[in-house]
């Protein structure tokens, strides 16, 4: 069965890299797969996958999000009641939270519990740029391993969950957070897996044969 | 724990790499897509391209360089060079760069960096910055390493932190092409003071020049160019030394 993937463009960032990779993975996979980068609302009833990306302020994204009528009611229908494979990235994945610290105090989607935070900065700098080490603290369908493997990140703020079945995945920077978090058919990941050469393709690959 | 970035830099002139010794004598080193896409394969952890031509021509062949290269390569690509104003950015990222570099128009006009910063993100804003030795200090360069701008180096460098920026690119301009290695002093200074990441650039000849700028100059990323490009010796070499020297390092499939 062809896989229709919907990215999710709601203004901001570099989102044709997110695009590229999943063009990449599914032609190295031979999955046959339509990627498209989409505004509309209706495109997220045709979807059978949902990747949502983001950089940047996390204000900035959700009122980005806001801003576009229907998207988010769209969102709720095909990803919390039809249970679609949902993959949110970086601020993508921060804003299933339900509050934001980052400049104020704000309200996220709240689909996966938890807070939004800023990393405590003693003795490191931030943001937390680079390559960095993802533990698997959950069994899980996108990353299957024992060893450790690396990914790229970028962020100053992370997720805090509220119950620790729903972190997957951890990462050490200053202090142990969750990198990569789950619930049911909801992926999220802190790192950037469209950057993260071989690794990040192969997740990608697993989100999609989902 | 976070590794230790090693970035190659590719100068690039209408559409082609070349290679630079102290801004001056370029010689031609091939495709920048081929390129990045080979470093990206042995051990690159961010690809950087420094655009060194300056006309609008140059800046549409810069964005198809961007374009393609983001078809092809999926690490972390820098772009900098002739960057002027949010369009030069947008139009950038839209392409698929990753992070941005100002330099001179961020002299010229300091709310291009934190009106940048707050549009794209800090994450995605980089401050080159080329510095010179001067008197007890450093001094600021624009231009292209052309122009003094009589700023001190370290506090332009806190002014860019404040601005928004997100990590700061720093060239000594005594060591760049040099091969005598990093600017120590220089980099121990600005890590010193600031509170983002600091890639060091300039001076890299041999391995041990590497561990210096981690270990002495608290470098979060170094930056080379001509070691790479005539293949002195490969990412994977300063790799492996540097895990030697246990300095953490990202190898491939890792």
């Amino acid at each position: 069965m062809k896989k229709n993937i919907a990215i999710v463009d709601y203004g901001l960032g570099n989102i044709l890299s997110a695009k590229q990779s999943f063009v990449k993975a599914s032609e190295d996979n031979k999955i046959k797969a339509a990627v498209k980068i989409t505004n509309d609302p209706k495109e997220i009833d045709l979807a059978t996958h949902i990747v949502l990306p983001g950089q940047g302020a996390f204000e900035a994204c959700m009122l980005g999000l806001k801003n576009i009528p229907d998207m988010i009611d769209r969102l709720c229908a095909n990803v919390i009641h039809n249970k679609k494979p949902f993959l949110g990235i970086c601020v993508g994945m921060q804003l299933l939270a339900n509050t934001s610290y980052e400049n104020g105090k704000h309200k996220g989607l709240g689909w996966i519990r938890g807070e939004i935070k800023k990393i405590p900065s003693t003795g490191i700098k931030l943001p937390h740029m680079g390559w960095n080490e993802v533990t698997i603290t959950n069994k899980n369908k996108l990353i299957n391993l024992s060893v450790l493997k690396n990914y790229y990140f970028v962020h100053s703020y992370y997720f805090d969950c509220k119950y620790s079945t729903n972190q997957i995945g951890r990462t050490n920077y200053g202090i142990d957070f969750a990198s990569f978090i789950s619930k049911e058919n909801i992926y999220g990941v802190q790192f950037h897996p469209e950057k993260s050469s071989n690794q990040g393709l192969e997740i990608i690959k697993n989100f999609l044969m989902l | 724990m976070l590794k230790i970035r090693i970035i190659p830099c590719l100068d690039v002139k209408d559409g082609r790499v070349v290679k630079g010794i102290n801004f001056l004598n370029l010689v031609d080193a091939g495709d920048p897509v081929e390129q990045a896409s080979f470093y990206s394969k042995n051990g690159a952890d961010e690809i950087c391209f420094l655009d060194i031509g300056a006309s609008i021509e140059n800046r549409n062949t810069m964005i198809k360089v961007v374009e393609k290269t983001a078809e092809k390569v999926f690490i972390p690509l820098t772009v900098g060079g002739g960057i002027k104003n949010i369009e030069n950015i947008r139009d950038l990222l839209k392409a698929g760069a990753d992070k941005i570099s100002i330099n001179t128009a961020g002299i010229l006009n300091n709310k291009l960096i934190s009106d940048s910063s707050e549009r794209f993100g800090s994450q995605c804003i980089v401050a080159a910055v080329d510095a010179k030795k001067k008197n007890n200090g450093w001094t600021v360069f624009s231009h292209g390493g052309t122009k003094d701008t009589g700023l001190d180096a370290i506090k332009w460098m806190q002014q860019l932190e404040s601005l928004g920026a997100g990590e700061i690119l720093l060239t000594s301009m005594d060591r760049d092409g040099t091969k005598d290695g990093f600017d120590i002093d220089l980099l121990k200074k600005a890590s010193k003071v600031l509170n983002i990441p600091v890639i060091a650039s300039g001076g890299a000849g041999r391995l041990e020049h590497f561990k210096a700028a981690v270990i002495r100059g608290n470098a979060s990323a170094l930056l080379a160019a001509s070691v790479f490009h005539f293949a002195k010796f490969s990412i994977m070499d300063v790799k492996k030394y540097l895990k030697k020297e246990n300095i953490e390092v990202r190898y491939l499939n890792e």
